[in-house]
């Protein structure tokens, strides 16, 4: 471990058992405070893409419908990420009081907890704390119910439209959008989809107010942040920490000491080499100086030992499984990437074919429908880019 | 009726006719047979009153809804980033050699299946695999033996 100790918070897992008061006082309050509280705190989306949560909540609230949804999104399948399974896991009560305190914010009655297969053992504990919040909610004189939705194993339906088609009985295929799931989500009424941490982090702000939440953090990147730390460090495990923390700083903490590369964000994020740990930070795009990572939290390191090339190989392999095959480019582009880096490798292709590759990658950024497709480019490109003698020796 | 057909009516009243019951219906035979065949999405199908060729297109989309026969416990190795990093490869050979049967493959007596799968969300704690839905991490050659013998004495 480094001299620097980055600065650990304990919001999450704070062992605060209080759901009663929270949600009375929760109840208390007026939907335009609540949201302008969520919106003050500079929340944003902590499964990667960044959008506000008060804004979120504000559009659903303000859509027309007879009926609406909160889902929670706890189908945790970036390779790297493991921070939705600990917080279901130990601080269960935080989810729930925060799709609660949704429900009541836009008018649902009722939630689901979308939860991946993998995590089927969590079930029956789960279950327990739900039957358990059921009853306090029936004390608060709220109807709101939640129930769990297991998911079979695709890793595309932790994106938000692909999840409701999957909940709604069809293959987990992305929508087109516009419409947003805040007019035309689940059964095609305005729903809220959040992910476990940010709901959790809901349940900080609404007991503490915005400003202990807001103050951490810098400019458009507020707030602390769950980080699943893994591959090549001595301390693997799950840290909250303030967003927009230097990777050389993170480096210095969790490295082992010949740390070559981490990669950010899961197999759908960047990999940043060493001489790019100073500048680079972590956050959401916003006016840090240099470059500034989003990410859902996952770091991968990786040391002097690990081939670059496996390393891509094994998330083309995992990408072009994934794909979920509705789109072309993103369908036969990840196969073609896996092919082509395989044939350079073998020396079946010349060196520049991996410029090929690259502009493939870019056209699929452009063309793909969604995220998975667009993705692929961040973590292709910044290998080869970065680790391109690697790729051919 | 057949036992699968009793089994998907028990489905089909439990959770209902609903397209947006369809997963936790075949949820549910896998739970029970450990994968849906042709003649159980076919039931379904007529239950439900949709096409077969729709159950079968939504089942075969789902790594988790096995549509082959499978032993009554299936292993699931993790495959992704870290857990390779970590010796997934030694993992999986101590579990063909254990089991006697190789990747993809289902033992003679029907009891186990071993197959890969992507990211299980225990990267930190690599390699890890899945038997049912049971979680077993930090692996080594020798607790692979001993959790297979486990199993083996089930
Ligand atoms: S980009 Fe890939 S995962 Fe997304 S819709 Fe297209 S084929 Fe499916
Ligand atoms: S890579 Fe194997 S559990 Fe995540």
């Amino acid at each position: 471990m480094g001299k620097h100790m980055l600065k650990r918070i304990d919001l999450i897992f704070k062992n605060e058992h209080d759901t009663d008061a929270i949600l009375q006082k929760i109840f208390k309050r007026s939907n335009e405070d609540l949201i302008n509280d969520l919106i003050g705190s500079g929340l944003k989306g902590r499964g990667g893409a960044g959008f506000p949560t008060g804004l979120k909540w504000k559009l659903t609230s303000e859509a027309e419908g007879d009926e609406k949804y909160v889902i929670c999104n706890a189908d945790e399948g970036e390779p790297g990420t493991f921070k939705d399974r600990e917080i279901l896991s130990q601080v269960p009560h935080k989810v729930l009081t925060g799709m609660a305190a949704c429900g009541r914010i836009i008018g649902a009655k009722k939630g689901f907890i979308y939860l991946r297969g993998e995590y089927n053992f969590l079930k029956p504990d789960l279950q327990k704390e739900i039957d358990n919040f059921h009853t306090t909610l029936k004390s608060l004189k709220s109807d709101f119910r939640i129930e769990i939705f297991s998911g079979s194993g695709a890793y595309i339906c932790g994106e938000e439209s692909s999840l409701m088609e999957s909940m709604e009985g069809r293959r987990g295929e992305p929508r087109n959008k516009p419409p947003f799931p805040t007019e035309i989500g689940y059964l095609g009424k305005p729903t809220v989809i959040n992910n476990v941490e940010t709901l959790a982090h809901a349940w900080t702000i609404f007991k503490y107010g915005p400003k202990k939440f807001r103050d951490l953090g810098v400019q458009d990147s507020r707030g602390s942040k769950l980080f699943s730390v893994s591959g090549d460090t001595p301390v693997a495990g799950i840290y909250e920490l303030e967003l927009g923390m230097s990777l050389q700083d993170f480096v210095d903490d969790f490295g082992d000491g010949d740390t070559k590369a981490v990669q950010v964000g899961g197999a759908a994020g960047f990999c940043v080499p060493r001489k790019k740990f100073r500048e680079t930070a972590i956050g959401y795009q916003g006016k840090l100086t240099g470059i500034s990572l989003p990410t859902g939290g996952s770091m991968m390191l990786f040391n002097s030992s690990r081939s670059m090339y496996n390393v891509l190989k094994n998330y083309l392999e995992f990408f072009e499984e994934e794909s979920c095959g509705q789109c072309t480019p993103c369908r036969v582009g990840c196969q073609q990437l896996l092919e082509g880096v395989e044939a350079v490798k073998r020396g079946d292709k010349p060196h520049h074919y991996l410029d090929k590759l690259m502009r493939l990658t870019e056209t699929m950024k452009l063309t793909a429908k969604c995220g998975l497709g667009q993705s692929v480019a961040n973590s292709f490109s910044s290998i080869v880019e970065n680790f391109r003698e690697e790729m051919i020796y | 009726m057949t036992d699968i057909q009793e089994l998907v009516t028990g489905l089909v009243e439990k959770h209902g006719r609903k397209r947006e019951n369809l997963l936790p219906i075949l949820q549910g035979v896998i739970e029970k047979e450990r994968s849906v065949s042709d003649f159980a999405m076919v039931e379904i199908a007529k239950q439900m009153g949709i096409s077969a060729a729709d159950v079968y297109g939504t089942a075969t989309f789902y790594s988790f809804m096995d549509t082959e026969p499978r032993g009554e416990y299936v292993i699931r190795i993790c495959k992704t980033i870290t857990c390779f990093m970590k010796g997934k490869n030694q993992i999986l050979l101590a579990l063909e050699d254990a089991l006697k049967i190789k990747l993809g493959e289902t033992t003679p007596d029907r009891k186990f299946t071993l197959l890969e799968t992507n990211c299980l969300g225990w990267c930190h704690k690599a390699p890890a695999m899945l038997i049912n839905d049971e979680i077993y991490t930090d692996l080594t050659i020798e607790k692979v033996h001993e959790v297979i013998g486990e199993y083996k004495n089930k």
